[in-house]
């Protein structure tokens, strides 16, 4: 399985292709509906981002607070299309991938095809198993927002899918066309 | 001569349920999870499968959360005609719901105003859904709900002559729809009958009969099998990506309705579908 390192370079996400499993490491940032809404209203009014986009993976995630001795609480995936509205002015800023659950708009996918970025499926309710992947968590701003607020991750290995590539390829679709033109060819033998 | 039940032996109750309900994925639901994990024809949704067969073993060995959306607590009440409850009942509740996230390290995640969004920071409101029953005792179901799957869920008032079919056509409808946004392998709870807020409620209830029950009516135990193989025929499987895992499982609850109307409500839910009773 392909090992990636976060933040990814341009190569990193133009080399990945929809359907591949991976394994992240390195930083990555969460940030989800509130966040996103304060981010694109520093935006509008000329303001620096609290983290600097380029290169940089958002994780659409909100975990459960952290127990003692442990470095986060459960955090799996949120649904992505909530974001859809909010994130070609991010890939306009560098944004290179996004972790979530779900398909993306047209829109997200022409900007990411524009901008050379990757959007990652994580595995939607995997939350405790997601915990283990976690080494390090800081809250970066807007703590206020509770489990919405931006925090940074330090990964070791989340098993991650890719979900919509670089080139605009769509997981969602290939697989499931893939899944049902082997059972129309009975290819999956006597497990059907 | 009516038994007596503290108000605050129901908070201690909710605020454990809650905590559980959110650890321990019920056996009826574990047990198909595992089952589907064995039987899935296509290899990347086998994967998948079991990476949330793993989860659900870390969440209840590490005492972590299955899932980081631990929901809105939805709660469920029979309290027995016999019982004289000391306090406030629907306070006592809420106190559980909010001890329990609290102090369980569950995420808060209700806002007070749908509008004006600010985090009630301790996940109360419950839900609550209260009915007298015969006896003298009360049963307290903590039913946590995620959001991801529940925006996903639909209700509609069909006609009439809408039948069977109808019913059919808009349960594949509100799966196609849904996609890979609930994270399946989906459970869906189908109401049918009723009017429009009963509906509504049946098929928040039939998500809490047990995967290995059927409808207990024949001609409804058909169309659950009915729908629950073209559920599966559609290909979404586990989180869209493809496979024959769509839905782990579906019940329908039925009521009788009005001679003009056929209401039906999908309530979608994924495989954390949890729920965790206790009798006092």
């Amino acid at each position: 399985m392909k090992k990636l390192n976060a933040p990814l370079s341009r190569e990193d996400a133009l080399s990945l292709r929809a359907g591949e499993h991976i394994l992240l490491s390195g930083t990555v940032y969460t940030a989800r509906d509130a966040a996103h809404l304060r981010m694109l209203e520093l935006l509008r009014e000329g303001k620096a981002l609290p983290v600097e986009l380029e290169g940089q993976v958002i994780y659409y995630a909100g975990p459960t607070p952290t127990p003692e001795g442990k470095p986060v609480g459960s955090i799996g995936p949120t649904t992505s299309v909530r974001m859809d509205a909010m994130t070609p002015a991010l890939l306009a800023q560098g944004l290179r991938g996004m972790i979530g659950k779900g398909g993306r708009s047209p829109e997200v996918v022409e900007a990411m095809k524009a901008h050379g970025a990757v959007y990652f499926a994580a595995v939607g309710g995997a939350a405790a198993l997601m915990a283990s992947c976690v080494t390090a968590l800081e809250v970066i701003c807007w703590e206020d927002l509770g489990p919405e607020s931006v925090k940074k991750l330090t990964l070791k290995e989340l098993p991650l899918v890719v979900a919509i590539d670089a080139q605009g390829n769509d997981a969602f679709r290939l697989g499931q066309a893939e899944y049902l033109e082997g059972i129309r060819n009975s290819e999956f033998g006597i497990r059907n | 001569m009516m038994r007596e039940i503290n108000a605050s032996l129901i908070t201690e109750t909710i605020a454990r349920l809650c905590v559980e309900a959110n650890r321990n994925l019920p056996g009826d639901v574990c047990a198909v999870l595992h089952r589907s994990a064995q039987e899935e024809p296509f290899a990347p949704a086998r994967d998948i499968l079991e990476l949330l067969v793993k989860n659900e073993g870390i969440a209840r060995e590490s005492c972590m959360p299955i899932c980081q959306d631990t929901g809105m607590a939805v709660v469920f009440a029979e309290v027995g005609q016999e019982v004289h409850i000391a306090g406030d009942f629907e306070a006592a509740v809420h106190e559980g719901v909010r001890r329990g996230y609290v102090d369980g390290l569950l995420r808060k995640s209700v806002v007070a105003d749908p509008l004006r969004r600010v985090n009630t920071k301790d996940n109360t409101p419950a839900i609550l859904h209260t009915r007298l029953v015969p006896g003298d005792r009360i049963t307290l179901t903590v039913a946590p709900k995620g959001f991801g799957s529940e925006n996903m869920s639909r209700l509609a008032m069909l006609t009439p002559a809408a039948g069977v079919q109808g019913v059919k056509d808009f349960v594949l409808e509100t799966v196609r729809l849904a996609g890979a946004n609930p994270c399946p392998p989906m459970v869906l709870g189908i109401g049918i009958g009723g009017d429009f807020e009963q509906v509504a409620e049946l098929a928040k209830r039939a998500l809490m009969v047990p995967l290995d029950e059927s409808n207990p009516d024949p001609f409804y135990a058909e169309l659950e099998q009915a729908l629950l193989s073209a559920v599966n025929e559609t290909g979404i499987g586990p989180q869209g990506l493809g496979g024959k895992t769509t839905c782990l499982g579906l019940h329908i609850l039925q009521k009788p309705t009005h001679i003009a109307g056929l209401p039906v409500a999908v309530n979608v839910s994924c495989h954390v579908t949890r729920h965790a009773t206790e009798t006092l």
